[in-house]
């Protein structure tokens, strides 16, 4: 289960917050994707509770497209998200 | 000339235990001051104090070792500074506010617009005892909503849409009463478990939720000789002209039914809750 694609949509870079804490969380997210050009996609894996309660709302507030939230079954999720302009 | 120690007290000068020495309560609403009220409190207590204010747990600006002789010049130098001097006694104290829905990412109500609100509304009114009111923005009290005679708190009323929902599992989560349980489908809200934190709308990343603002309000909060925390009587608030109405009405109760020197938490308890739940339902259904 957890080794199989949950998703068809192919991101172009990933990031891994789950080895940081608030406020870092948001921040590196924020980073990674600035690193991105419009319309790429970003892949963040990220921790349950606090991090996946704030962190893709945060992102979409930023005002990017949230594409998907995949539990990936062990603690963490996976966040796609499509980076929008300014 | 004989001192006028509560026509004094009134205007907010607090004596000291210093001869002759007051210090000076300014007005503050919803804990704000803008940078230029800031330098003329600076200013007025160099020149007349001791070059310190003191912050009080409410919220409130002291200016110490104002001298009697200075009294007024000090009120009209702060006045021209756009600073106002606060009230003591048996009246309605400071509003009292966190930063709520215009700053904070969590809040659920305006309660900075709402506190000023309330103020113009209330502030300085005579009452049988001290009256407060506190506002806080969401479920995280920040502010201690019911420490005060009458707090009001931020909710969401939530309503889930079916159309925008990825079954992502992020609300259920996030909702720490129970609220929530997710099925094959949908999103299934039981209403009676639901505190209205807006947890679930908050933390949706795709917009699932609908979130109507409303106030919870708390009555009878007290902590100072007597500690009790205020009561919620009332079902959610969604407008208002219906918060107002009910905050009239606990006004009036406290002035029919209070003794002097007697906070609205012993009124409340002596007229009996049952009483008071009945002027404050009809109120609130107008
Ligand atoms: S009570 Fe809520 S809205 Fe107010 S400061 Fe705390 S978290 Fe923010
Ligand atoms: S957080 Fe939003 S999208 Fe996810 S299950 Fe709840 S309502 Fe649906
Ligand atoms: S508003 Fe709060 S208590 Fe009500 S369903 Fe949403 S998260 Fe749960």
């Amino acid at each position: 289960m957890a080794t199989q694609p949950l998703t068809d949509i192919l991101p172009d870079a990933a990031v891994d917050i789950t080895d940081v804490v608030c406020p870092v969380t948001f921040v590196k997210a924020k980073v990674a994707l600035e690193e991105l050009d419009e319309g790429q996609i970003l892949s963040v894996r990220m921790n349950d509770g606090e991090p996946v309660q704030n962190v893709p709302r945060s992102i979409k507030e930023e005002g990017h497209q949230v594409l998907k939230l995949i539990d990936n079954g062990d603690g963490t999720y996976q966040l796609l998200v499509r980076k929008m302009g300014e | 000339m004989a001192i006028d120690y509560k026509a004094l007290k009134n205007g907010g000068f607090m004596r000291q235990i210093q001869k002759d020495r007051f210090s000076l309560r300014l007005k503050v609403v919803g804990g704000h001051l803008t940078s230029d009220q800031l330098d003329t409190i600076t200013r007025v207590s160099r020149q007349y104090g001791d070059g310190r204010v003191h912050l009080t747990s409410r919220q409130g600006v002291e200016i110490p070792f104002i001298r009697l002789e200075d009294v007024e010049t000090v009120k009209e130098e702060l006045a021209a500074g756009g600073v106002d001097t606060g009230v003591c006694g048996p009246r309605v104290r400071t509003v009292t506010a966190c930063q709520g829905q215009a700053i904070c990412p969590s809040g659920c109500i305006d309660t900075y617009a709402l506190a000023v609100e309330i103020s113009d509304r209330y502030f300085g009114r005579q009452l049988p005892h001290k009256f407060k009111f506190g506002v806080t923005g969401c479920m995280n009290n920040c502010l201690k909503a019911e420490e005060n005679d009458l707090g009001v708190k931020g909710g969401l009323a939530v309503s889930w849409k079916k159309d925008a929902c990825t079954l992502c599992g992020v609300c259920t989560k996030a909702c720490r009463e129970g609220a929530l349980t997710q099925t094959e489908t949908e999103i299934v809200l039981d209403e009676s478990r639901c505190n209205h934190c807006g947890r679930c709308a908050k933390s949706c990343p795709f917009d699932a939720w609908d979130g109507a603002s409303g106030y919870i309000l708390s009555f009878g909060g007290t902590f100072g000789n007597l500690i009790a925390k205020g009561e919620e009587i009332l079902p959610i608030i969604r407008d208002k002209e219906t918060l107002f109405r009910v905050a009239d009405a606990a006004l009036a109760f406290f002035d029919a039914h209070g003794r002097p020197s007697e906070r609205f938490r012993v009124s409340i308890d002596r007229a009996g809750w049952d009483t008071f739940k009945e002027a404050i339902r009809a109120a609130y259904e107008g």
